[in-house]
């Protein structure tokens, strides 16, 4: 596998310009390509956070890690920032930006308000094109209900394509102990299952590692030369170990990006075209469908395909933008339609609306705290802003130090595309945790300091500009201290000489 | 109860007790680029596809040309022939070998440079995605404006199968390093060409 096999046209390999794809004199950057060259250089690559059973995941232990391995904290954060600016081009390029994410929340929202009539319709629908249709309450019955259809047609090996859900249900973990042969079939997700590492992002799996980090764990499972990390080597090196897998799967299975009520339809989004091929090599094809997943109509469907991939990675569309409706001929097709917690999600007055999510990670490509830590940090299966909101759900003492996780800069709510307010929500948390009990002394002592202060506006103002004096005085060894954990590593920001509240008092105060 | 009635049941007990109105979703038409075609090859080509001119006289030049050293063509439609007869593939795997298929896409996108490739125009779905290459014939008279135009079309009340094709396969999973050929095709090639007389039209 030393080099690629002949291919018919060598204007694809990147000859006199290994570092990019022209077309019409322009650097090509759609799907997740960088718009500039990043470089690195090796380094041992850190690993996430320890988890210990029921026991609060440490998040800034792990993070303190990312941070201490330069070359990984440096190119995450470059590769997560360049995908942002990316969004916010594609975003300035429609003009009805704004009105898409308004229209997408309104319909998400519609739905989620009346999910039990659209899932009854999306069933019918999806039954009557001979699709079959599984219902599982949680993780455990997602994963027998997809082994009894392995088991009937005496299925021993899975091709899959990447599902946030079926990571959700430790699917295969599972599956590794009844015998059955996973295959992750997207790059990134493939990387991740040979090193028994949980994907740290949403789109982009392995975006925490560097190609050295790739090279070594191919070099050990596929067998590629470890002293070669070229990523052009290293994908062809994938492509070819996979595809006789791909050939000789018993069964395909993928995840599903949204399910139209009125046709019964499931789409999937990718840009490998690893779905499509497992769904349409296999004769057997299930597919994973979160009951959130849900919208009305096929023309709601439009609104979220223009904000997906655009959100995601600043391209305008995934390269695959694939519509199930029904079997092939002489194939069989069956979805489980999966709750695992979220009907009760349904019922959290202030947390409902995380169920708009689409996965996009727009959020976490532009948290500061999520670029600079990794997203194995949080030890959860979602991570970022969004998985600060998500995982306290499925776990509230596990997951009771994520929320914390964030400074509350609101980025992650401006650019989400369903307008979740990801960074009130991740407060809101804090208080429930607090009010819980889930968190540590520490935390709760200033949460209910912060609390008592916020409750009294005249009071906040006072404390604020005092602060602010405070960090224009206070010795560096007050601010830069154990306690103040994000200040660890960067220097607090100058305080304003005045406060906009006595700005305001001063220049507009009396003015109607 | 089983599963899926304690699943609804449990919906409609959370179920917000808000007002939320279904709203309409507008088809954004009011300012269309000049010509539906140039705009959806420039799109097309930011996405790593090619576009192929057509030679006045000769439009299948570029398809023949690029055909041209392939041992195993597989073509789904009547104006170029292969060598591997759809009709005759009995298992996707048997599509594994095949160099180029060549096929016609159901209608195109100008907003996105997307072609919509059904199982009715691939025959075998697998074949859009074995293959190392894929050439789409596509007729100018195909072409949408946008996605909201898209999803008004019949292919996704009546097809099983329907996939919009942007580009080639591709990834940058690691460190954003842009790859053609990811998992499918290597390159998508578009050929703008009118459908042959007495093809069926969409």
């Amino acid at each position: 596998m030393s080099t690629p096999p002949a291919m018919l046209h060598p204007e694809l390999l990147a000859d006199d310009n290994p570092h990019g794809i022209f077309r019409d004199g322009r650097r090509l950057d759609h799907a997740e390509g960088a718009s500039k060259p990043l470089r690195s250089r090796p380094e041992p690559q850190p690993r996430g956070a320890k988890v210990h059973g029921n026991r609060p995941i440490d998040q800034e232990e792990a993070a303190a890690r990312f941070i201490a391995a330069p070359e990984h904290e440096k190119m995450h954060d470059e590769r997560l920032w360049d995908l942002r600016q990316k969004r916010d081009r594609e975003m300035h390029g429609i003009a009805e930006w704004e009105e898409l994410r308004s229209l997408a929340s309104a319909i998400k929202e519609h739905t989620l308000t009346h999910l039990d009539q659209y899932l009854e319709q999306f069933e019918d629908n999806a039954r009557s094109h001979g699709v079959r249709v599984h219902w599982a309450r949680d993780a455990a019955e997602h994963n027998q209900i997809v082994h009894g259809i392995l088991s009937d047609h005496s299925a021993k090996s899975l091709i899959k394509s990447k599902s946030m859900l079926t990571e959700e249900c430790g699917f295969r973990h599972y599956m590794a102990s009844v015998g059955i042969e996973v295959i992750e079939t997207d790059l990134g997700e493939r990387i991740q299952q040979l090193d028994n590492e949980d994907p740290s992002h949403v789109v982009v799996p392995a975006v925490h590692k560097l190609r050295t980090d790739v090279a070594e764990v191919f070099a050990k499972t596929i067998g590629t030369d470890p002293a070669n990390s070229d990523v052009h080597y290293l994908a062809e090196a994938q492509r070819e170990a996979t595809r006789p897998l791909i050939l000789a799967a018993d069964a395909g299975m993928t995840g599903c990006n949204f399910a139209v009520a009125e046709t019964g339809t499931f789409v999937v989004c990718t840009n490998e075209g690893n779905a499509d091929l497992s769904a349409n090599v296999p004769k057997l094809h299930i597919a994973s469908i979160g009951i959130e997943k849900i919208i009305p109509r096929l023309e709601h469907l439009a609104v979220f395909i223009r904000l997906l991939s655009r959100s995601a990675l600043g391209s305008p569309v995934t390269q695959y933008t694939s519509h199930f409706r029904g079997p092939r001929e002489g194939g069989e097709m069956h979805v489980v339609l999966v709750d695992n917690g979220r009907s009760e999600r349904l019922g959290l007055e202030e947390f409902w609306t995380s169920l708009k999510c689409i996965r996009c990670g727009a959020c976490m490509n532009t948290c500061p705290v999520y670029r600079r830590s990794g997203g194995l940090s949080y030890g959860a299966t979602y991570s970022g802003p969004i998985g600060l909101i998500i995982d306290p759900t499925f776990n509230q003492r596990k997951y009771s130090n994520l929320p914390f996780a964030s400074t509350l800069n609101g980025s992650c709510t401006n650019v989400c595309p369903v307008k979740i307010n990801i960074h009130e929500q991740i407060y809101a948390w804090r208080r429930v945790l607090v009010e819980r009990h889930e968190t540590p002394l520490a935390k709760r002592a200033a949460m209910k300091a912060a609390g008592e202060l916020l409750s009294r506006p005249a009071a906040y103002r006072v404390a604020i500009a005092a602060a602010d004096v405070a960090l224009a005085h206070l010795p560096r060894f007050v601010i830069y201290n154990g306690l103040n954990a994000w200040g660890r590593h960067r220097e607090v920001p100058h305080p304003p000489k005045q406060t906009f509240h006595s700005w305001y008092q001063a220049n507009r105060g009396g003015k109607p | 109860m089983n599963s899926r009635d304690e699943i609804l049941a449990s919906i409609r007990a959370n179920l917000p007790r808000v007002d939320r109105p279904l709203p309409a979703v507008p088809l954004f038409e009011d300012s269309p680029p000049t010509s539906l075609l140039s705009a959806f090859k420039d799109s097309l080509h930011q996405m790593g596809g090619v576009f192929l001119d057509p030679p006045a006289g000769n439009p299948l030049a570029p398809v023949r040309e690029k055909i041209a050293d392939a041992k195993i063509i597989c073509s789904t439609v009547p104006e170029i022939a292969g060598n591997r007869d759809i009709a005759s593939v009995k298992e996707p795997q048997d599509l594994a070998d095949v160099d180029f298929a060549i096929v016609r896409a159901s209608f195109a996108v100008a907003e996105t440079g997307s072609v919509l490739l059904s199982d009715a125009d691939l025959s075998v779905n697998a074949v859009a995605y074995l293959a190392q290459h894929l050439i789409v014939l596509l007729d100018p008279a195909d072409i949408v404006l946008n996605l909201h135009h898209a999803y008004r079309r019949p292919e996704f009340h009546d097809r099983h199968y329907a996939s919009f094709h942007t580009g080639p396969s591709a990834t940058a999973d690691i460190e954003g390093v842009l790859i053609h050929g990811a998992q499918g095709v290597r390159s998508l090639s578009v050929l703008p060409i009118a459908r042959a007389a007495g093809s069926p039209a969409p």
